[in-house]
């Protein structure tokens, strides 16, 4: 497949190993920020394969671990109704709120459907005129064109029986506060690629200069991932601190003009909640006043719900870098990928099932293990 | 870095059985943990006999002088009729699979439909006609049958059920516990077409593909296999939770370690690009027309020319092998030189956007 | 976030006044919608992400990225053991070069 099997190669992936190896002089600690990203490094065992000094922290780039709890029991309201069609994407099902998930609102009888794209829900609104349809908006800024254009068809078309609960996030605001946090050991970033296809590279040098960090744009094949490690291990031995585009196939830098018009048109900045980390501001998008009607929020008037967190989860501080998955004393024994404590479990690209699906094995290279 | 000793992996399970649902829900019939927490915690409470304890495809049972194979399975796909098939072909060549996997000559099937009221009888027509033909290639006969009827809106259409029963040949003793360190992995050829075909079709995920469901009666595929020596220790075929959890199960159940080689692993492209496109891993993926064998490893360089023969087994190719470390875990080299853990699914696979 | 992958772009035309096309991603083809990417043609490859086209793939860059990692090797074959020997001679570890003060962030 072209664009896949090329960047999949393993004499090339040996080469870049090689020049990484032959440039790391000192230990250094980079983050990446995509779930997607994290998902490939441990898929194909690439942070096993750097040299030892080098530390991967993986960020708060999914989705599904940094929706709010109190979005995930606001959709489980919502999908609790009768008259709704709830769609969502796969990865939200196993998500759990304060006490159930979506696949126990669908055993309950409610109508949860998984679509691929919010067009496909869209279809089903158009399809079943007297339901209503309600598509879980949730995502980066990658998500976010996709989810716009499908609230600026429904009011285009005028499919009244459609709406959107909207969850969307930005990732430099969460640079932001990872950046700040007191604890924080991240010395660079691997931007998140496909983000940058949409928001192009323009938000990113000012971070870099005032925390003064080298920000790589990386991609999600392997050979991307090793390219992206490779340049920042150069900056950081170099003393440098700038913004670096290492996936100039898919990232041109002033990134999607057309999608970035239409998110102005459909969303407005607001402060988010972001799971296990907690506030921060203009960090998220929300539906703008003019697509009110299209608003689940609103058309459902959903109140203010009681959440409970659970105690003994920890996700807040995986996400953050603050502790590898094995380091918290629920890992694989109170909380399993069968019984997820929080959103880092559930999650197939959440540190904390990447850790307990790839990791079980033996521990990682130069880290202590403590198991319950 | 201190040396440390091996992480100690035989607790890690959720310890309270079912606690978080009171309820049934989709994952139960994933065929991964929730489906095993079921049988487990459940069914085995309430029935438990040393056949069962087998928890083999099929049962081997000695009747008179006789050594019978006998399986049960029920199909509740959707939609009824799918590239490559239908429910009619399935409801035969899986339990027929599931006979062969005993390494017996599959017989007499039985057939129960369950019929949900309104559904054309175009449909149950065609779905029968398919059933019987479904019969004649795998060798069957469909000696006897039910049908039922439940009210609109309590089913989706059609639901089958088949038994089968059939003879297991002297000298052949398969079953997932004979899983040897040493043994030979023998996949007899590409996986994740059945899932996908299923997939490609499905509302809210549908898409174009000429990937067809690979559904195929394997009798004579393990005859060419039993040819060359009938000290086969085991055979599965990997429907629902795919490769990945077949194999967990026959780690689990012969208490040894499985170690593969993902490069070895054949994957048709397009089902390659499919489960890129939707987030999905080809390991977990259903198959209804493939096995997977352990085999010794004496054997397995002939077995494999053997499977190579028959039109089922073109593309068979050796994926690893038994070991004794880390019993009861599938791992996986992949094409880099990593490792990485091949775990059972907690339920169905879900596509996903990141 | 962001499974997005390239597929080929096959066949467009439009729905409800929205520019839509079929896409190929190697014998799997799904219904995209194009309306971000305006430019784009029969033949060209995208980055699909959930049922949209976010970019079109730069097949000039993608050659010269995949060219740099080819050279990568070579440079090391040409050039490496030279290098190591000197810098054996020397008595400094291999490939290291005074690059100036590298600043720690803390």
């Amino acid at each position: 497949m072209k664009y896949i099997d090329e960047f999949n190669d393993p004499e090339l992936a040996q080469r870049l190993l090689d020049d990484i190896r032959a440039t790391v002089t000192q230990p250094w600690a980079m983050m990446e920020v995509c779930g997607g990203q994290t998902h490939s490094i441990i898929r194909h065992g690439i942070d096993q394969l750097i040299p030892a000094e080098l530390e991967l922290i993986h960020g708060p780039g999914c989705p599904v671990c940094v929706t709010p709890l109190e979005m995930i029991d606001k959709a489980l309201e919502i999908a609790s109704r009768p008259e709704v069609i709830f769609c969502s994407f796969g990865d939200m099902l196993r998500v759990p709120g304060s006490n159930r998930d979506l696949f126990r609102v669908k055993s309950e009888g409610g109508d949860v459907r998984v679509v691929y794209s919010p067009l496909d829900a869209l279809t089903i609104a158009r399809e079943n005129p007297d339901r209503q349809v309600v598509f879980f908006g949730i995502g980066f800024e990658t998500t976010a064109p996709p989810n716009a254009m499908t609230v600026y068809q429904a009011k285009r078309l005028g499919i009244a029986n459609f709406s959107l609960l909207v969850s969307h996030v930005k990732v430099p605001p969460a640079i932001e506060a990872i950046m700040q946090s007191p604890s924080c050991r991240v010395q660079a970033f691997l931007a998140a690629g496909h983000v940058c296809s949409v928001m192009g590279t323009a938000e990113y040098p000012s971070l870099a200069e005032k925390y003064q960090v080298p920000i790589v744009v990386t991609g999600f094949e392997p050979l991307d991932i090793l390219e992206g490690i490779r340049r920042t291990v150069q900056q950081l031995e170099a003393g440098e601190h700038t913004v670096d585009n290492a996936y100039g196939r898919a990232v041109p830098a002033e990134g999607n003009p057309a999608a970035q018009r239409l998110l102005a048109d459909v969303f407005e900045v607001t402060d988010r909640s972001w799971r296990g980390i907690g506030m921060i501001p203009d960090s998220g998008w929300r539906l703008a006043p003019k697509y009110r009607d299209y608003d689940a929020e609103y058309r459902f008037m959903v109140s203010e719900l009681t959440t409970a967190e659970s105690t003994e989860c920890r996700s807040g501080e995986v996400l953050q870098g603050l502790i590898k998955p094995h380091e918290c004393a629920a890992f694989g024994t109170v909380c399993t990928p069968r019984n997820p404590l929080g959103a880092t479990m559930v999650s197939s690209e959440g540190a904390c099932a990447a850790y307990y699906l790839y990791r079980r094995l033996q521990p990682a290279r130069g880290e202590v293990t403590n198991v319950g | 870095m201190a040396d440390q000793p091996p992480l100690d992996i035989t607790g890690w399970s959720c310890p309270l059985p079912l606690r978080d649902s009171p309820t049934i829900v989709m994952g139960h019939g994933g065929g991964g943990q929730l489906s095993a927490e079921l049988v487990e915690h459940l069914f085995l409470p309430a029935f438990a006999n040393p056949t069962l304890a087998g928890l083999a495809d099929s049962a081997v049972l000695t009747i008179g002088g006789a050594r019978l194979a006998f399986s049960t399975d029920s199909f509740v796909v959707r939609p009824l009729f799918f590239p490559g098939g239908s429910i009619g072909d399935l409801a035969v060549n899986g339990t027929v699979n599931d006979l062969a996997m005993s390494g017996a000559r599959p017989m007499y099937l039985s057939c129960a439909f369950i019929l949900e009221e309104g559904t054309e009888l175009a449909t149950v027509g065609r779905i029968a006609a398919e059933l019987g033909k479904a019969a004649e290639a795998a060798g069957v006969q469909i000696a006897t049958g039910d049908t039922k009827v439940v009210d609109a809106g309590h089913g989706d259409g059609v639901y089958l059920n088949t038994a089968g029963i059939g003879l297991v040949p002297a000298g052949v003793d398969i079953r997932p516990q004979r899983a040897t360190p040493g043994d030979v992995v023998v996949v007899s050829g590409e996986i994740g077409s059945h899932g996908i075909a299923i997939l490609s079709v499905r509302e809210g995920l549908e898409f174009g593909t000429a990937i067809v469901s690979d559904t195929a009666p394997l009798t004579g595929l393990v005859n060419a296999m039993l040819a060359v020596t009938t000290d086969l220790h085991v055979l599965r075929d990997p429907t629902r939770g795919g490769l990945a959890t077949s194999l967990n199960e026959i780690a689990r159940a012969a208490g040894v370690g499985i170690d593969l080689v993902e490069s070895s692993v054949p994957v048709p492209p397009a089902v390659a690009n499919a489960c890129g496109l939707l987030g999905l891993d080809p390991m977990y993926v259903a198959n209804e027309g493939k096995l997977v064998a352990m085999v010794p490893r004496e054997s397995a360089d002939e077995v494999l020319a053997a499977m190579r023969e028959h039109p089922l087994g073109r593309s068979a190719s050796i994926i690893g092998e038994c070991v004794e470390e880390h019993p009861g875990m599938v791992t996986a080299r992949t094409t880099f030189g990593g490792t990485r853990v091949i775990d059972v699914p907690v339920g169905e696979q879900l596509p996903r956007i990141c | 976030m962001c499974l997005a992958v390239p597929g080929k772009v096959i066949s467009i035309w439009d729905q409800d006044q929205t520019r839509m096309a079929t896409v190929d991603f190697g014998g799997v083809q799904k219904t995209v919608c194009l309306e971000f990417v305006p430019d784009i043609a029969i033949g060209d490859y995208t980055v699909v992400h959930v049922g949209f086209a976010l970019q079109r793939l730069d097949e000039a860059s993608a050659l010269a990225t995949l060219a740099l990692f080819r050279e990568l090797g070579e440079l090391d074959l040409e050039f490496g053991d030279a290098w190591q020997r000197a810098a054996a001679e020397a008595g400094a570890s291999p490939h290291k070069q005074d690059r100036g003060g590298t600043t720690e962030v803390a």
